[in-house]
């Protein structure tokens, strides 16, 4: 340990949420100049900790220490004058707002504006040379790709004098060539001597930039070690408190006949936006296709089309026979008759009905069946002893069918999901984001699962934005960008870098120009998907 | 229509769109930090009440103005209560205060002055007197331009300048100020302000202070100006009227003007035309008299362009964990 004061050092932080202990207890110590990377579970207590931190709540108990000098963060305002800026997961801009607007938010130097937007615009020019962080200043912030809306969010906080800069998950939103841009921002930060703290959950981010990490488990920091002396499998079972596989066991596919011919699917949403621009591709039994991109680029639209909850035009074949895309028998109940399961990406409000309880919920979308119908009314009995065996086989915690869908945890929610769909034996399962915001306990018995239904000769279509499930799940992979498929590539034969390409819209190699091609590309998207003014 | 007439339904457009300015900008300044104001119809008539009666019972137009605005921000301020620090639904609670303006008003009036429900008619220095602008009598004789400024500029009350006056200082206020910065960010995007250090809570109340104190001129105007006296929901849909105007201005203020003069003109040409005549079949003075609102219905029901409202607009804000 080195003689300076640590930029940031916590003693003993405890919160309780009524009965929940989101912090117990917890020290730590950022030094200065260096990145420290928070890594944990969903639910470990990283944001709220951060959030004591940016003075959004109040701690119980412990005290913080910023450069030695114990100091009081009663709001945000003392956070910022203490010099600490924070980039949280989910953007805090005023979307109508220009660039210089809203980086002067709050940081005005007096009670007109004028003097203030001309300084701005010169310590932003400055900034921008200094750091790679160009942005137009007089750009709207709607129409900003979110990879330059995460730059204004740096922004905010550099012309704040921030020189602790916090990181709320900042890639969960980025293409990874986006990611790599933003790690290299980091870096010269970094090297000017400021301090960063990265929150997230993805192993390989702590690996590739963090100095230091700290792993919370439950509200508890579990242990800080250096970087270079510990390795993802380690963090991994830190995380989890037990021993995890990062990799999926499976044997190679083997696919059968085609069971759903996708051709020239088109849609435009209620803006006037098209959405999907043409979508072609085949699916056979026993393999799992795995569609890649950044979230927004048509793959939630994807899967509504397909699972019944969006209109399109096109043509769409199962096991031979074409779907209505619009009128009667193109809903979602149609599909599931029809033979194809949905496990939706936004599972609290697509999936599960929050308040009702888990037998309820395990058997909406398929109600109608007649072993669920005793007369003019539901077999409760029947279908609550049904969903008690479905919990069971798919290590519901806790096993009980009469709790309200919102008393599980996240992973657990997904799985009353999966059970309703996959026990259903459909031909084809799309699947979107199977483990977002599930702990990787879960993960691990998931991706077993969707492995397995493969293995039983299902058709499956997975959309995920995070890369590392597709490589791990998929046997081909299709990018996804702007309403249009970019490419498909087998995932042995290729790798993190060209995907990202595609994920960006870039379908040829540019070598050494990558964020320009890229720039140019969400530039054009961006520009096409403003809504016409009216 | 000949030249003189012409000017006169103006000068009317001009007086009857005054309280609508005043109470659209009052919208317009709580609706942007983000708390829809149903309410606007309430405070205008409580304000209309207090001005009237405290200008019957001083002699003094000044004192009226005074209790107009005091009541109409305390109206406010209970808004502000009920949807800001108690975090309540911002519709219902416009709605209970527009019901307690209702029923309050004439309550008092008859308690106060025996009238049935309405206030003595107010003289002298009771109601505000008309301004004659300098030069008005002599370039009387300037033809065309002499009698627009002598009819139409000239020979209003102070309130009608004072209205007027507001849609530059409100755009102002608005697009220059660090405060309408603040204002216009609170009412889009509420947890940007949080974050930045700045209160929410404390902009959206300054909000509504400044939205009472609009609708006070707006009621006080209509009681001690427009007309000499209150009398019961002498407000007549106007709070309603001026929502209407708001949303089709797009929350802008030189929009707003605009839209609260076509709104006054409606007015102004169905009382000085009570049937009008066009070959042989007369629309009759109802049809007048409905116009404002049957464009209030089509503005509402959206048939003039999408107007996109702010987007905090109704909801209160809470941290989120």
């Amino acid at each position: 340990m080195t003689d300076t004061a640590p930029a940031i050092e916590l003693k003993g932080i405890s919160k309780a949420f009524g009965p929940v202990q989101a912090n117990k207890d917890i020290s730590i110590r950022v030094m200065p100049g260096t990145i420290h990377g928070i890594i944990g579970e969903n639910g470990a207590g990283k944001s709220t900790l951060m959030s004591i931190l940016y003075g959004f709540y109040k701690a119980d108990a412990g005290e913080i220490f910023v450069a030695g000098k114990k100091t009081e963060i009663p709001d945000s305002q003392a956070a910022i004058a203490a010099g600490i800026g924070m980039v949280f997961q989910h953007f805090k801009l005023v979307q109508n707002f220009t660039v210089l607007e809203n980086v002067i938010l709050g940081a005005e130097d007096g009670r007109l504006l004028r003097p203030s937007l001309a300084k701005a615009r010169g310590v932003l020019k400055q900034l921008a040379e200094e750091y790679g962080l160009s942005v137009d200043p007089d750009a709207p912030v709607e129409t900003l790709s979110v990879g330059h809306q995460q730059r204004v969010e740096i922004l905010k906080a550099l012309y704040r004098q921030a020189d602790i800069l916090i990181l709320d998950e900042p890639t969960g939103v980025l293409t990874p060539a986006e990611a790599d841009h933003l790690f290299r921002i980091l870096d010269n930060l970094r090297a000017e001597g400021k301090t960063i703290i990265l929150i997230t959950h993805k192993l390989r981010e702590i690996m590739e930039i963090t100095d230091t990490v700290s792993v919370m488990r439950r509200g508890q920091m579990t242990a800080t070690v250096k970087t270079a002396e510990t390795d993802p499998q380690q963090l991994a079972e830190l995380m989890v408190g037990r021993k995890v596989l990062l990799q999926v066991d499976k044997a190679p596919a083997q696919p059968g006949a085609t069971v759903l011919e996708v051709e020239n699917l088109r849609h435009v949403d209620a803006d006037g936006v098209e959405r999907l621009r043409g979508i072609s591709f085949d699916l056979r039994a026993g393999e799992i296709l795995g569609v890649a991109g950044v979230a927004g680029n048509g793959q939630s639209e994807l899967l509504e089309v397909l699972g019944g909850y969006r209109e399109a035009t096109g043509n769409v074949r199962l096991n031979g026979t074409p779907l209505p895309l619009s009128g009667p028998g193109s809903d979602g109940r149609a599909r599931r008759v029809a033979g194809i399961g949905h496990v939706p990406e936004d599972r609290q409000r697509e999936g599960l009905i929050m308040a009702y309880t888990a037998w309820e919920n395990s058997v909406f979308g398929y109600h109608r069946d007649p072993g669920n119908q005793s007369g003019a009314l539901m077999n409760n009995a029947a279908i609550k002893s049904e969903a008690a065996g479905k919990m069971e086989r798919f290590d519901v915690r806790p096993p009980n069918p009469n709790l309200k869908a919102a008393n599980f945890s996240g992973g657990n929610q997904q799985k009353i999901v999966l059970a309703r769909e996959i026990e259903r034996n459909p031909d084809v399962l799309l699947i979107g984001q199977p483990t977002r915001g599930v702990d990787i306990g879960a993960i691990e018995f998931i991706h077993q699962e969707i492995i397995r239904l493969r293995d039983a000769g299902k058709a499956i279509l997975l959309v995920s934005v995070e890369l590392d499930e597709i490589f791990a799940l998929s046997d081909r992979i299709a990018v996804m960008f702007d309403g249009r498929i970019m490419g498909e590539r087998d995932p042995s034969q290729t790798d993190q870098r060209e995907l990202g390409l595609l994920m960006a819209g870039v379908t040829e190699d540019p070598g050494e120009n990558a964020i320009a091609a890229i720039d140019a590309r969400l530039e054009e998207k961006e520009n096409r998907k403003q809504p016409r003014h009216g | 229509m000949d030249f003189a007439t012409l000017l006169q339904v103006l000068d009317s457009t001009v007086r009857l769109a005054t309280p609508l300015l005043l109470a659209c900008l009052a919208g317009l300044f709580s609706e942007r930090s983000g708390v829809i104001d149903i309410g606007l119809e309430g405070k205008m008539l409580i304000a209309a009440f207090f001005s009237a009666a405290i200008a019957a019972l001083t002699g003094s137009v000044w004192m009226g103005l005074g209790a107009g605005i005091v009541s109409s921000v305390l109206l406010s301020g209970l808004h502000g209560l009920a949807s800001i620090t108690f975090r309540g639904n911002q519709l219902i609670s416009g709605v209970a205060l527009n019901f307690l303006a209702a029923g309050l008003t004439v309550l008092i009036a008859q308690d106060w002055f025996s009238q049935g429900g309405r206030t003595p008619s107010l003289m002298g220095a009771g109601r505000w007197e008309a301004i004659t602008l300098p030069f008005a009598e002599t370039l009387r004789a300037v033809p065309v331009l002499g009698p627009i400024y002598y009819e139409l500029i000239s020979g209003h009350s102070i309130l009608v300048y004072v209205a007027l006056l507001c849609v530059p200082a409100t755009w102002w206020v608005l697009f220059r100020t660090r405060f309408g910065l603040r204002l216009r960010a609170v009412g889009e995007a509420p947890e940007a302000v949080d974050t930045a250090g700045v209160s929410v809570v404390g902009l959206r109340y300054a909000a509504i202070v400044i939205c009472g104190l609009l609708c006070g001129l707006a009621g006080s105007y209509l009681a001690t100006g427009l007309q000499a006296g209150f009398v019961k929901d002498m407000t007549a849909g106007r709070g309603y009227i001026a929502l209407a105007a708001l949303i089709f201005a797009k929350w802008r203020p030189w929009y707003a003007l605009m839209a609260c003069l076509l709104f006054g003109l409606l007015q102004a040409v169905a009382l000085r035309y009570q049937n009008i005549d066009f070959g042989g079949i007369t629309i009759p003075v109802q049809v007048m008299d409905a116009l404002p609102y049957i464009l209030t219905v089509v503005i509402l029901a959206g048939f003039v362009g999408r107007a996109i409202p702010p987007r905090a607009g109704g909801e209160p804000y809470v941290k989120e964990r």
